[in-house]
């Protein structure tokens, strides 16, 4: 037996051995993309780099809206080791069939991969949590920042943020699931601004899940842009009085710096806190807002629209001056058979017209703007005298959304020809049908921060500026925001014989709002009740102040509490006085509004503000 | 004409450049493995590519030292070298460092020495010198005799305990059937392999024998298959074959069928005695269990560094999966993946054809050869390669079991390091004297 041969067995082996072995390779390396898939699930990690949401700022540079740091304890299921789960459900108070069934889902998105655990931890309860972490393999925590709200007030105008939803999503190719999107208010109207931009970074990870380094260099990474700040115009002093002034009652506080537009405070009662509204406990904190019977989630000063009542007056004067149906010297008597009026002395002029407010007076005021004489027909006339009235009106800031930088802003109503012909017919109304809207009442509706902007007309003397938030945006100094100023088409010559009418409303015996006077400083305003068919009138306050350099507007408005003297203009006079001095010189006053429970018997809400700000 | 002159032109060129460009490789990817750009010096200690680099320094001057000494000097000096590194063997498992559970280490310093690594060329000078002086490997003495200087050392490494290294003296088989052992061992030795893998694949279900309805336990399925086997060429025979050459094939028939049946019986027996996480390992090897984050985790990572590099690999340095220690042990037993993930397909077949190389250049030197005891020495080294190459890389990219041995010239560690050179250099040093040795 020749022995040689035997060799070849080895020689097959061996030359079997290296085709089996270059086909496998073949195989896994360059057919079977599985493991190229596998390898980079499991080592690569697009990590997003969310920038900081811009801060919002008052005017004197106070914080309304700060970030803070909370903790998302992240799990990464093949790092779990001997788990404690009573442990961990004790220390995350979360039930124990929550934690299993959270450690399920992880696994089953990813074991390689970090999934959330549990959301928003506060720095107070993480403190406690993050000496005990350790304990539990696997889980981690991560910081991300929350909204924050350090002086507590503004919910309605600053808004909050929420997760987006599928729909956002879908509309806006920015956003991932899980992303955060402001809602309501300026969080909302200046998201894109204060969101800033996201980046992205592809990292390599190890086994044990700590990042070694970039992937591929950083070639397909994007920087992350921080949010700019919002540099809001409002008084954060003013802000947070009127909202103290107006607890325990329904209503709103709009106050505008007449010379600019900008807002300098945006109360809407019953408020709420904002911090309400953040992290864990927003949904069902929203849950209870949204019950309750007083509707603390409506914005009462953009979104109300109240029939204006007497403050309206001024806007039907300064028309009928400028149309030349009056004259400054036209006297009315108060004839009370027209229409309802309270005893005062005779108004021999347009001034003591505004000051005592007599409402037949603008009775035959109004009649005179709609009845011209234009055409035979008393329902002509009607027709063409209203949609000149109408127009007039209009452009006081009435009848259309102002241009504020807020979302959902409602513009209220001045009714027109075609809206009475809509209900009556065509040439089937006359002044008798509408006469009404002669002293704010009927189908005329006006937002409370048109109220205020039309306490600015008449401080600058027949022009206004659009109402806005924001001032500048990003840096302080870059005052970028162009307002638009707007023209009565009333001529400025009419404007100061209705200033001094309401001067004396404030100042002289005899006018309805005397609780507003200011020491020392000449406040101008007009008052106005507005009739309401479900409950007490609603009483409202214009004003502004100094007369003669007016650097406040401001319309206060309570729900169902009366006339218009007894609440509101006292509120208006302690945030003027506030805004323009820094001070309040009349504490018992201040100490009776802020008493003043006009909602008593309505829902609990009050309470539950108090007892959640507490905490 | 002096020795060295001698020895430089009848060396052979081939063999030592594939050894010198597989310790190239090797050493360009253990730093790729380990590199840390903190340390990137290419001595650094704190790395295992500065500790590499002080072995294959080493490793170099050693094998060129052997490359010094007469062929007559190692002929004479096999068996004193055997019983040395069986000595130092046995005094491991006295005074040894224990590492991972193995008491396999002498620390010389920094450095540990692994003796079992030598007794891979030990055994080879010493089997090589007596199978060459023997005429013929029938007779019962010569085979006790060749089998005990395999089993020597075998033994005392499975007292360490390192299975690997003991395994790779199969190889030994392979230069024992090259000799003359009857082929019906390794024959037997294959059959028994196919009848362990079958049964243990069966033993998990349950079968039911045709017509009769009776629903038995897998391994039996698989004798009851047997016994239909042997009944078919008992029928075979019957019709086919003369009478008188019947009875003889009838005999070695029953002695399949019960020697099986014995066979997969007690395999079935020992396998329900091992414990739980060998059973497990087992069950893995086969593709019976999957179980990425257990036993097969190692396969599993080691598959995906490897897969991960596709045709071109990843590039030097950049074999991400493996330098961020994904797979375990990827610079010792798992050195392969780095090859795989950074090289691609084509650097990991190149390694593969590399080896292959190597292997049949052994071969063919062997063949060569006037001289036995290097025929014998050359075949030696061809086995220990083989199986080194068929364990290490079959593990690696999943195709044999998990069992811890280096891949020679790749895997970190100094002893199989200088092991290996010595192992070579040996044979270059004999090969380069085949002329003047008439012996
Ligand atoms: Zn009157």
């Amino acid at each position: 037996m020749n022995l040689d041969e035997r060799k070849y067995v080895l020689i097959g082996g061996v030359l079997f051995i290296c085709v089996v072995f270059v086909l496998r390779l073949f195989w896994i390396q360059v057919v079977d993309q599985h493991w190229a898939a596998r390898a980079a699930d499991i080592s690569e990690r697009k990590i997003t780099v969310f920038p900081s949401r811009g801060l919002i700022i008052d005017r004197h540079g106070e914080l309304l809206v700060a970030n803070t740091p909370v903790y998302d304890i992240m799990v990464v299921p093949r790092e779990v080791k001997g788990l404690d789960t009573l442990g961990l459900s004790q220390l995350l108070n979360v039930p124990m069939d929550q934690v299993r069934e959270r450690l399920r889902k992880a696994a089953e998105y990813s074991v390689w991969k970090p999934s959330e655990f549990e959301k928003q931890i506060t720095a107070g309860q993480y403190a406690a949590i993050s000496v005990q972490l350790y304990k539990y393999p696997g889980f981690y925590a991560q910081s991300r920042t929350l909204r924050t709200y350090p002086p507590h007030v503004g919910a309605h105008m600053l808004g909050y943020i929420s997760e987006v939803n599928a729909r956002q999503v879908e509309r806006d190719p920015y956003y991932k699931p899980g992303d955060m999107i402001g809602v309501g208010g300026l969080e909302s109207y200046y998201e894109k601004e204060l969101r800033g931009r996201r980046g992205v970074k592809y990292v390599v990870v190890d086994v044990h899940n700590n990042i070694q380094g970039s992937f591929n260099g950083g070639e397909f990474d994007t920087l992350a842009h921080a949010g700019k700040n919002l540099y809001t115009s409002i008084d954060l002093q003013l802000q947070s009085l009127g909202e103290r002034l107006m607890q325990h009652k329904k209503g709103s506080i709009v106050a505008l710096d007449p010379k600019t537009g900008e807002v300098l405070a945006l109360v809407s009662s019953p408020a709420y806190d904002p911090e309400l509204l953040t992290g864990r406990v927003r949904n069902s904190n929203y849950r209870i807002l949204q019950q309750d019977s007083l509707r603390p989630l409506f914005d009462r000063a953009l979104q109300a629209q109240y029939p204006p009542g007497s403050i309206f007056k001024l806007a039907q004067a300064a028309i009928a001056l400028q149309e030349g149906v009056i004259n400054l010297n036209t006297g009315f008597p108060c004839n009370k058979a027209l229409v309802g009026c309270h005893n005062h002395p005779y108004a021999a002029n347009v001034e003591q017209a505004v000051q005592f407010s007599c409402n037949p007076y603008f009775y035959q005021v109004f009649k005179r703007e709609v009845e011209q004489g234009a055409a035979k027909n008393r329902f002509e006339d009607a027709a063409l005298g209203l949609a000149k009235w109408k127009t007039a009106m209009e452009s006081f800031g009435l009848g259309h959304p102002p241009h504020l930088d807020l979302p959902a802003v409602k513009g209220g109503s001045i009714p027109g020809v075609s809206f009475y012909n809509r209900i009556y017919g065509e040439k089937a109304w006359s002044f008798s049908t509408i006469y009404s809207l002669s002293i704010g009442q009927g189908e005329v509706l006006v937002a409370p921060v048109q109220m205020a902007n039309l306490a600015a007309i008449f401080a600058n003397r027949g022009y206004y500026y659009d109402p806005h938030l924001v001032r500048a945006i990003g840096s302080p100094d870059s005052l970028n925001m162009h307002v638009q100023r707007h023209h009565t088409m009333v001529d400025d010559q009419w404007f100061p014989p209705l200033v001094e009418g309401m001067r004396r409303v404030v100042n002289e015996p005899g006018g309805t709002a005397r609780q507003a006077r200011i020491p020392g400083i000449t406040v101008c305003g007009k008052t106005g009740t507005a009739q309401n068919p479900h409950g007490k009138d609603h009483a409202v306050f214009i004003a502004f102040a100094p007369m003669d350099d007016p650097k406040i507007a401001i319309a206060v408005y309570v729900e169902n509490s009366g006339f218009g003297g007894t609440w509101a203009a006292p509120i208006a006079s302690l945030c003027m006085e506030q805004y323009l001095t820094d001070t309040i010189t009349r504490p018992d006053l201040m100490q009776r509004m802020l008493e003043a429970d006009l909602i008593a018997t309505e829902g609990n809400y009050t309470k539950f503000v108090s007892k959640r700000r507490k905490q | 004409m002096s020795q060295r002159d001698s020895i430089w032109r009848n060396m052979d060129k081939p063999l030592v450049l594939m050894y010198l460009l597989l310790m190239a490789m090797g050493w360009a990817n253990i730093y790729s493995a380990a590199y840390d750009p903190e340390h990137a010096n290419l001595f650094d200690r704190a790395r295992e590519y500065g500790a590499q680099s002080v072995w294959i320094v080493a490793s170099l001057l050693i094998g060129a030292a052997m490359l010094l000494v007469r062929g007559e000097f190692i002929r004479n000096l096999a068996y004193p070298v055997y019983a040395f590194v069986l000595l130092l063997l046995v005094l491991v498992l006295l005074v040894g460092r224990e590492v991972n559970g193995a008491k396999a280490w002498f620390g010389v310093g920094g450095f540990g020495i692994q003796p079992a690594e030598f007794s891979k060329f030990a055994t080879s000078l010493a089997l090589s010198s007596y199978l060459s002086g023997l005429k013929t490997l029938k007779e019962a003495r010569s085979r006790v005799v060749a089998a005990t200087l395999i089993l020597l050392p075998v033994g005392l490494i499975m007292l360490q305990p390192d299975t690997g290294t003991a395994l790779v003296s199969a190889a030994f088989v392979l230069v024992l059937y090259r000799e003359g052992l009857s082929g019906n061992i390794l024959l037997i030795a294959i059959l028994a392999a196919i009848l362990v893998v079958l049964s243990l694949i069966m033993k998990e279900s349950v079968y039911s024998i045709p017509f009769t309805g009776t629903e038995v336990h897998g391994q039996y399925f698989l004798i009851f298959l047997l016994a239909v086997f042997c009944l078919l060429i008992f029928l075979f025979v019957r019709k086919f074959v003369l009478k008188h050459r019947r009875k003889r094939i009838y005999v070695y028939l029953l002695a399949v069928l019960l020697g099986s049946a014995a066979f997969i019986s007690s395999v079935d027996h020992l396998v329900d005695r091992m414990p739980a996480h060998q059973q497990t390992r087992i069950r893995v090897l086969l593709g019976l269990e999957y179980d990425p984050r257990g036993f097969g985790y190692n396969v599993e990572q080691s598959k995906t560094a490897i897969g991960s590099g596709g045709l071109l690999g990843k590039g030097f340095l950049n074999g991400t999966f493996t330098k961020y220690k994904y797979v375990p042990m990827q610079s010792t037993d798992f050195i392969f993946c780095t090859v795989g993930e950074e090289w691609g397909f084509v650097g990991s077949a190149v390694v593969v054809l590399l080896f292959g190389a190597l292997i049949l250049r052994c071969i063919q030197i062997s063949d060569r050869q006037r001289s036995r005891f290097t025929r014998i020495y050359a075949y030696c080294v061809a086995s220990i390669f083989f199986l080194h190459l068929m364990i290490n890389v079959g593990m690696a990219i999943g195709l044999a079991p998990v069992i811890g041995i280096p891949l020679p010239f790749f895997s970190y560690g100094g002893s199989s390091l200088i092991g290996f050179t010595i192992l070579l250099a040996i044979l270059v040093r004999l090969d380069a004297e085949r002329l003047e040795v008439l012996r």
